[in-house]
């Protein structure tokens, strides 16, 4: 690894500093989008379809517009011929089939909660009042609900004009491609096999900023402020979909409130609101209620996993076959088909499976249609694997634990190059499960749960492992151009040097809570030798932030941060040609370290800062030499960072309510170097929230009709602090050797580790009462009954009175 | 959401409020600390045409004695309650049920009579009310009627409180001394109860001399436990009695069915939720609390 830190020298990196964003951010002095007011500014309001699948036979609108203060309704009709179809980025096969996608519905309806109309009008209040007039005759088609009966002869479609509900069938197999053997072969020949059917139940991202939009036509120039992850995707799209030129377009993302994926998209609304605008030439703001947010913004996970494992009596596994099916919804958003692809490279883990084939099949149903949720893909392949190794070592009667070890990749193996083709660059497995143990006190725990057994106690004690890694800092462009996906993965930095010795950073990688600033400072700081305070970094305006490719997939630091780095060592280069003019020497005999170029051998020198004014003076120059020490750098990853760790959760599991609560939980991850401390345990702490929420609360139900059952945050339980345990988090350090800076992604670890960990925890609980799977979120009803089920003691309620 | 257009109307006094609500009729809402109305209101699941804010009657807000009760203001916040001395010493359970409902910033605000009236069959101050005898005292155009806990929850969200009537202050016989529990079952902090057992015994060397045991949300109203009560009474506090006892808790009950918990695991929770409830109020749950 090349380090580009000096280790004699007290640095920023690594250092725990309080995030420089946060005080005004906790304090309300925020620009979130819905915060601003333009003069004249307009409101929009959508009227959303309560019909899961219908066609439109008629929207009556004449009292919408004649409602108070009503400037203008538009229905799909009014934009048809305009609106384009809202792009997918993601094409994963050559024949995927794929419909026009509406912003505005025009002739039919999909799902519940798809736009059918907009009321435009002075205030929000009276747009609202508005939509109540709108009448719309729906009529109705069969719903397409479960993705099984979607793929069935004869089975009613969502889109009749496509002729099938299968969006794309996406195959890897390692015979064919050569890194591995023949799956079928292995399971014929293998001595066990474990076959298990998990469901990934349907997710809402559920940011806390709901999603806002502002577009404001000034001439040809159209400037639109959107709670988006994307500024610069979303600029691109505008344009592409819209036909407007790129140039006319800006695109602004001030403080957003958090997206964990849900915001990496180009939705309906934006481009909505942005054609209302146009339409009226004033500027229109839309800012949606909880309510639509769970509805119509996109959802994640959705995914049927049929899992083979085959393995020798020893406990070696000898090959790992996946079955998907994955729910699309009723319409393809920014990057929907690819989700479950970014999982195919992940099933095989930290293991050495000789042999793999993966294949997943898209599906359409009438439902909101599905994206990227924090981890996108990988969470869902890291539960299949943690939870069928859990699995197979009860098939086998070998610890869990141990059954891993015995698989996994040692760390003298590293860089090792994977069944599914990818080559992990550093990783130590042993080292991260050994922390954790000690940390978990797993023998002790152990020793509880036998006690409690052999007890009988009504509450039984239970212990999950997940030894995960998991693929991010996307992406090698050429990677992503081999997965037919639509752009690069590069990211791009500039650094601005002013007179003063400040400096500040434009980076394309636009923060929505991670805390960039910060990072970025720190980072700037040392390479720059400039105080931590003296760095300013501006993001999220694709005028003073040209180019990027944003924030997701755990790449800022990765990918964003070591542009960061390269565009400090060009200034530091343009500065060390005019500070061997200023100190009469030859750059050879320069050294530099911390801001600061000195003569080898004596204490005569120049700071960084110092040669900053001297450029801005420009008096004194060598010949044809710039005055400028400003520099940019866009940096594409030669690879993916592939974090790891292993993750204990320790469940006691109420028998008699089939109530869970997590006793302990331990995380330790490896993350590569750590430029923060502060805000990795942040993001680990935020994943686990997320990840546990999977394994026990959260989950997004239909009803036969299509409509969404948990459509408030009171039917949809995302959990709270009082809710979830300590976290005791630690880490190990294995610097990724494909980036400068050591750094691995962390932003989706903790989400990915914890929900298997979790939910093998619970049935680790009761599996001695022979519960072997309980479907996610693993409720207390859930518990109680297959605790019952597996009792054989599922008798009648011995008093059935009253109504069911 | 934006909630529909609606007159504000803001008495000071009991009279005012009465006279209000008769002449804005029957679309017309009292509004208490609005934990409840505010987001029925906002989803547009009621679109009342006046609202008659009770915030500025200060009659309303307080705890006092009166004999061998306490008096609860009907516009008592949540916090008031659990703060109130008087609550601590003789309706304990109502303290103990109203440290379970939602969190700080909420029980700052939501009131105890608005709550009782909203009589939401998963709200948690409904089945303390009935367990502990409580009296309702209502106001209304002909002047103040009394009614008890037992005939106050007429069906999901409907009380005796007429369209023209205000809620004035609830009435609670003392139950000093009292050994009292409520057990609530439910996912998140944040969540409504699944199910939820309020619970009150008085013990005399060591046997139950009284119990007062009622459920929350196992039926459109909050259920009075009677067979449990009876049951218990005269026996020894003691595990195996108190299991037995809680054993009739799903009698007479009709639990609806939701998302998390279908009616006959709502019966089975509801037996083992009387039974905890029950022994902690007894004090003879041991470890558990």
């Amino acid at each position: 690894m090349t380090t580009t830190r000096e280790p004699t020298l007290p640095t920023e990196f690594g250092r725990a500093r309080k995030r420089k964003e946060d005080a005004r951010l906790i304090t309300g002095r925020t620009r979130w989008t819905d915060n601003l007011v333009l003069p004249g500014m307009l409101h929009l309001a959508v009227l959303r379809s309560p019909a899961a699948h219908a066609t439109i036979a008629s929207i009556d609108t004449d009292a919408a517009r004649r409602a108070p203060g009503v400037i203008a309704v538009f229905t799909g009709r009014d934009f048809a011929d305009e609106q384009g179809s809202l792009p997918c980025a993601w094409p994963i096969t050559e024949d995927m089939v794929a419909p026009q996608v509406p912003a505005l519905a025009v002739e039919r309806v999909n799902f519940v909660g798809e736009a059918v109309a907009v009321v435009v009008a002075r205030s929000a209040a009276e747009a609202v009042d508005a939509l109540e007039s709108i009448r719309v005759d729906y009529q109705g088609l069969p719903v397409v609900l479960d993705m099984e009966e979607a793929l069935a002869d004869g089975a009613d479609l969502v889109h009749p004009e496509l002729g099938t509900n299968r969006n794309a069938l996406w195959v890897f197999d390692s015979a064919e491609v050569g890194s591995g053997g023949d799956v079928a072969a292995a399971i014929r020949d293998a001595e066990v096999v474990v076959r298990r059917r998990f469901r990934q139940q349907r997710l809402i991202p559920a940011f806390m900023e709901p999603r806002s939009v502002v577009v404001d036509p000034t001439g040809e120039q159209f400037t639109m402020w959107s709670a988006t992850q994307v500024p610069h995707i979303l600029r691109l799209m505008v344009a592409m979909t819209l036909g407007i030129a790129e140039q006319k377009v800006r695109v602004i993302a001030p403080d957003v409130g958090g997206g964990f994926g849900g915001k990496l998209q180009v939705t309906p609304e934006e481009i909505i609101t942005f054609l209302a605008a146009r339409r009226l030439g004033k500027p229109v703001k839309w800012t949606e209620s909880r309510s639509e947010s769970l509805v119509a913004a996109h959802h994640g996970r959705d995914q049927i996993q049929d899992i083979t494992i085959a393995a020798r009596r020893d406990g070696t596994v000898t090959g790992l076959s996946v079955e998907l099916l994955a729910d699309m919804g009723a319409y393809l958003r920014l990057v929907s088909p690819g989700i479950p692809i970014l999982g195919a490279f992940m099933f095989n883990s930290i293991y050495k499976i000789p042999a793999y084939r993966f294949a997943c099949t898209n599906v359409f149903t009438t439902k909101t249609p599905t994206d990227a949720y924090r981890g996108a893909g990988r969470p869902e392949a890291t539960f299949a694997i943690e939870r069928i190794m859990d699995e197979l070592a009860v098939e086998l009667g070998i610890e869990p634990l141990e059954l891993r070890e015995r698989n996994w990749i040692s760390h003298e193996e590293f860089p090792y190059t994977t069944v599914a083709t990818l080559t992990y660059d550093s990783g130590n497995y042993e080292a991260a499960t050994a922390r954790a143990k000690e940390l978990f006190d797993y023998q002790g725990l152990r020793a509880e749960q036998r006690r409690r057994r052999e007890a009988g106690d009504p509450v039984q004690l239970g212990i999950g492992i997940s030894t995960y890694t998991e693929m991010c800092g996307l992406a090698p462009s050429r990677v992503l151009g081999a997965l037919r996906y639509g752009a690069g993965g590069w990211e791009h930095a500039s650094i601005r040097m002013l007179p003063t010795g400040k400096v500040e950073v434009v980076t394309g990688s636009s923060p929505h809570g991670q805390g960039h600033i910060t990072a970025w400072s720190q980072i700037v700081a040392d390479q720059l030798g400039v105080d931590f305070e003296d760095v300013e970094v501006l993001h999220g305006d694709t005028q003073s932030s040209p180019k990027g490719m944003d924030t997701y997939g755990s790449r800022s630091l990765a990918v964003g941060g070591t542009a960061v780095v390269k565009a400090a060592e060009k200034v530091v280069e343009k500065a060390r040609t005019i500070a061997a003019h200023l100190l009469e020497c030859s750059e050879a005999d320069l050294d530099y370290a911390r801001g600061r170029f000195t003569i080898k051998g004596t204490d005569k020198g120049i700071t960084v800062s110092d040669i900053s004014l001297a450029v801005f003076a420009a008096h004194d120059l060598p010949a044809g030499v710039e005055p400028s020490l400003d520099s940019e750098a866009t940096f594409d990853p030669e690879n993916f960072s592939f974090p790891h760790g292993t993750h204990l959760c320790a469940t006691e599991v109420d028998t008699e309510t089939g109530r869970v609560s997590i006793r302990s939980y331990v995380g330790v991850d490896d993350v590569g170097h750590v430029v923060n401390p502060l805000i990795v345990d942040g993001q680990v702490h935020g994943g686990l929230a997320q990840g546990i929420a999977q394994a026990l609360y959260e989950e997004a139900v239909h009803d036969e009709g299509g409509t969404l059952v948990t459509a408030t945050l009171a039917d949809y339980l995302v959990p709270s602090a009082a809710d979830l345990p300590h976290f005791t988090t630690d880490r190990t350090e294995t610097p990724a050797t494909t980036n400068p800076l050591g750094v691995k992604g962390v932003g989706e670890a903790g989400a990915i580790a914890s929900t298997p960990a979790v939910v093998n925890a619970v049935l680790d609980a009761v599996r001695h009462l022979g519960v072997s799977d309980i479907e996610m979120p693993c409720s207390p009803q859930r518990v109680w009954r297959a605790v019952q089920s597996a009792r054989g003691a599922i008798k009648s309620s011995s008093d059935q009175g009253g109504a069911r | 959401m934006i909630p529909a257009a609606f007159d504000y109307l803001a008495p000071t006094t009991v009279e005012e409020a009465v006279q209000a609500m008769s002449r804005a009729g029957a679309d017309a809402k009292v509004l208490g600390g609005g934990q409840s109305l505010i987001p029925v209101l906002r989803l547009r699941l009621a679109t009342p045409t006046t609202l008659v804010d009770l915030a500025g009657v200060g009659e309303l807000r307080g705890v006092r004695q009166d004999g061998d009760a306490i008096v609860v203001g009907a516009m008592t916040t949540h916090h008031d309650v659990l703060t109130d001395p008087l609550v601590a010493e003789h309706a304990a359970l109502l303290a103990d049920a109203t440290r379970t409902v939602a969190d700080p910033q909420i029980r700052h605000r939501g009131t105890f009579g608005g709550a009782l009236v909203h009589a939401d069959p998963a709200g948690d101050l409904l089945a303390p009310a009935v367990a502990l005898d409580a009296e309702m005292v209502i106001a209304g155009p002909a002047g103040r009627r009394t009614v008890p806990a037992a005939e106050f929850f007429v069906d999901l969200f409907t009380t005796a409180v007429g369209p023209d009537e205000v809620l004035v202050e609830v009435r609670i016989p003392k139950k000093t001394g009292w050994g009292t529990h409520y057990e609530k079952f439910n996912r998140v902090a944040q969540a409504w109860s699944i199910v939820a057992v309020a619970a009150a015994v008085w013990t005399e060397n060591g046997s139950i001399a009284q119990a007062r045991v009622a459920l929350t949300n196992m039926g459109h109203t909050p259920v009075r436990a009677v067979a449990v009560e009876q049951a218990l009474v005269g026996q020894q506090a003691g595990a195996e009695t108190i299991r037995a006892a809680a054993e009739y808790a799903a009698s007479s009950t009709s639990p609806m069915p939701d998302g998390s918990a279908d009616a006959d695991y709502r019966r089975h929770l509801a037996r083992v939720l009387t039974g905890r409830a029950v022994a902690a109020a007894a004090g003879t749950d041991g470890a558990r609390t």
